[in-house]
């Protein structure tokens, strides 16, 4: 079996099609991805315990619990109770659930890093509790934590092509239909797996650069 | 309901297989982070690049993406493999590019006086390794170890699809032979989680016998 490049020239605005549907549940999953992260982070942080106790165990639930078979509960299961999901939306919700349980620890640990003495200072500068968090808190909070997200979210985009299970016509999905269809595996899958590794490559330098400028706050 | 015990019995048997690929994946994980670890920390310069080579490579694709390269463009160079062995292979060499860096991060956490203790006591680089790094950077690995093992078996659900029988295949087969949805997914996300738990439990515990007469000397 030999690599045939006019087969790849053949199948590439196919793979091409399933990129963009890849980068846009990468791009919507990591949003919410954020999003979801933060409200964990902030209800684990709740003086309620039922709240932070019950958040934290579902939290821990997910992350404990793999990814492709949420996104089948997702898509399979909610459609009995009556939501209806587009395999898309069902796609970015699952992606973004499972990788809000990993930013919420991002978060607990940008939060917990600034030093005491910037809560006390705010306190004695009679900020209220909203002035402390958008004024001195966040800002400070938010910078180291931007290697650590990037890193989960490079890492959510590797794991879009478990979103071809769910019919979501993504790059392995489109990769998986061409070599059905000429039964020809070694170029498509070849294929999917260079453009993730070359992008990965890529987002390792990116990484570095955004360690090196967030890395470290002057304190 | 009353065939609920049948499917229940199929489900077990996914069970099972999942255990298998988890402990089989583990061992080959943990052989391939040990020699890419410290092979990314020898002095000869092949041996290094091989190791980077191999890490950046399979951290830089997702499970999914190899393990359809190693089950659908393998046996086109003629090595045929069956489901199991390809899912054990794909899994192990993914999670020991993980595990890699965390062997070697944690033989370079080692402070610099163990080293300079090992030359002084005149013991050889394998010598120095075997009796006093390694011992007390496996303490430091262990952890990670646990947490990369979880990770091990949240990605076996994938091969369920190259049609290997675990755990979210036989949900799978439920769903399609009753039509029932949330009782396989809900029970085999249980199952899931219950497995994490056991090994977040095992390697705890594991850490504590080994920690056990180090007090005083870890810092």
């Amino acid at each position: 079996m030999d690599w045939d490049w006019n087969f790849v020239r053949e199948i590439l605005p196919t793979l091409i099609q399933g990129v963009k549907i890849t980068i846009l549940a990468t791009l919507l999953g990591s949003v919410l991805a954020a999003i979801v992260g933060l409200a964990i982070a902030l209800a684990r942080r709740s003086p309620n315990r039922a709240v932070s106790r019950s958040v934290g165990f579902l939290a821990e639930f997910i992350r404990g619990t793999p990814l492709l078979v949420q996104l089948y509960f997702i898509f399979y299961v909610l459609p009995d109770f009556g939501i209806l999901l587009p395999p898309l939306v069902a796609g970015v919700i699952g992606l973004g659930l499972h990788y809000g349980t990993y930013t919420a620890e991002v978060y607990r640990a940008g939060i917990d890093n600034v030093p005491r003495g910037q809560w006390e200072a705010a306190k004695a500068c009679n900020l209220s509790a909203g002035q402390t968090w958008t004024h001195i808190i966040i800002p400070q909070a938010i910078p180291p934590m931007i290697p650590a997200l990037a890193n989960y979210f490079i890492a959510m985009f590797k794991e879009t092509p478990l979103l071809s299970a769910i019919t979501v016509l993504e790059l392995m999905n489109q990769a998986k239909s061409v070599a059905n269809t000429y039964y020809r595996y070694i170029e498509p899958m070849t294929l999917v797996g260079a453009f993730f590794l070359v992008i990965s490559l890529f987002s390792v330098v990116l990484l570095r650069w955004l360690e090196h400028r967030y890395g470290k706050i002057e304190r | 309901m009353t065939q609920w015990s049948g499917y229940l019995g199929l489900i077990l048997q996914g069970a099972l297989v999942t255990i298998e690929l988890t402990l089989m994946g583990s061992v080959l994980a943990l052989i391939m982070a040990f020699l890419a670890g410290i092979g990314r920390l020898s002095r000869f310069f092949v041996l290094r690049a091989l190791a980077t080579a191999y890490i950046e490579f399979f951290r830089g694709t997702s499970i999914f993406v190899q393990l359809f390269w190693v089950y659908f463009v393998l046996p086109l160079a003629g090595i045929s493999l069956t489901p199991l062995q390809a899912g054990v292979l794909a899994l192990g060499l993914n999670v020991g590019a993980y595990a890699a860096e965390v062997v070697r991060g944690a033989i370079q956490s080692i402070g610099r006086e163990q080293y300079e203790a090992c030359i002084a006591l005149n013991l050889g680089r394998w010598q120095g390794m075997r009796h006093v790094i390694l011992p007390q950077a496996l303490l430091v690995m262990l952890p990670t170890f646990g947490n990369n093992a979880i990770e091990l078996l949240k990605a076996t659900s994938v091969v369920s699809l190259i049609s290997l029988a675990d755990l979210t295949f036989q949900a799978q087969v439920v769903r399609s032979q009753t039509g029932n949805t949330l009782m396989p997914f809900t029970t085999i996300l249980v199952i899931y989680f219950v497995l994490a738990l056991i090994i977040s439990w095992g390697v705890r515990s594991l850490e504590r016998r080994m920690a056990r007469g180090l007090d005083g000397v870890r810092v």
